[in-house]
């Protein structure tokens, strides 16, 4: 498990690209860096679930982009924080 | 018979028929699910934000445990998604969009308003939310910076925002009908009419 202020970067992979599939990690963040802010609990990964397949219980944490990791246009100062499965993150050492 | 030519209240009430046959759900069940979905509404969210204004310790379970404080608040909540809540402070501001899809927390807030679920919506709140949230005619006092939460997976948010100064000796009914939906959202922030 990502203990908070840990270092991560969102896999750069492309499931939808090999066929069907159901992602909750959004496009915009693919291979971006961020920090894990808290975990926010396990639940059943979405992946498996939206195909009623049996869905393992996954980390799920609240991660922390800072501009200009995302965009260019941003306010220094300004984040987004998304929810995140740890099986798409990476540690950054 | 080609299901997906099938006329659709013929396959709802077949779809409801057999879960009451399996004992999934009751039809006493649904309707009462239909009644509580119909019922919530951006009210209910503001009743929360008036009475975590006024008692500390309401607002210290909301941070905690928004699905407790909305039980707590007479908000049935069981089954649905956990309920986070996203405190605005004097430097910290909270946008919450949900860029995949429509993600809301409709249990306090209601059906969602029909621009939070545009195309236009969900790219703006990422890309180049300070413009976004000005087409409300909001703009964050200098020093204050933005957190947007791009609701993406197993949690709703709501935003809990800051009780506007001028309003001290107000009641919480007087406080709750200050609060609007887009003040929950962070598109808005409350002010005094």
């Amino acid at each position: 498990m990502f203990p908070s202020g840990q270092r991560v970067r969102v896999k750069f992979d492309w499931p939808e690209t090999r066929g069907a599939c159901h992602i909750r990690t959004p496009h915009y963040l693919r291979g971006r860096e961020g920090v894990v802010e808290r975990h926010l609990g396990r639940f059943a990964n979405p992946e498996d679930l939206a195909f009623a397949r049996p869905a393992a219980q996954r980390d799920l944490y609240h991660v922390r982009f800072e501009p200009p990791a995302v965009w260019t246009e941003e306010t220094p100062g300004d984040v987004i924080v998304v929810e995140l499965f740890e099986h798409w993150l990476e540690e950054v050492a | 018979m080609n299901i997906l030519q099938t006329d659709s209240q013929k396959l709802l009430d077949g779809v409801l028929a057999l879960l009451s046959h399996k004992g999934i759900v009751t039809p006493d069940e649904i309707t009462a699910r239909i009644a509580s979905t119909d019922a919530a509404s951006p009210a209910q969210g503001a009743r929360m934000v008036a009475r975590a204004w006024l008692d500390p310790e309401f607002r210290a379970l909301m941070l905690r445990d928004g699905t407790q404080a909305a039980e707590d608040s007479g908000i049935p909540m069981r089954g649905l998604p956990p309920l986070g809540v996203l405190e605005n402070t004097e430097t910290v501001h909270h946008l919450v969009v949900c860029t995949l899809c429509s993600c809301y927390p409709r249990a306090v807030l209601g059906y969602p308003p029909f621009w939070f679920k545009s195309a236009a919506y969900r790219a703006r709140a990422v890309r180049d939310p300070r413009g976004l949230i000005g087409e409300w005619g909001t703009v964050l006092p200098a020093g204050v910076h933005l957190r947007v939460v791009d609701s993406t997976a197993d949690y709703r948010w709501m935003v809990l925002p800051r009780r506007p100064a001028g309003t001290e000796g107000w009641t919480a009914d007087q406080l709750a009908a200050l609060v609007r939906e887009g003040d929950m959202i962070g598109v808005t922030i409350p002010t005094i009419p």
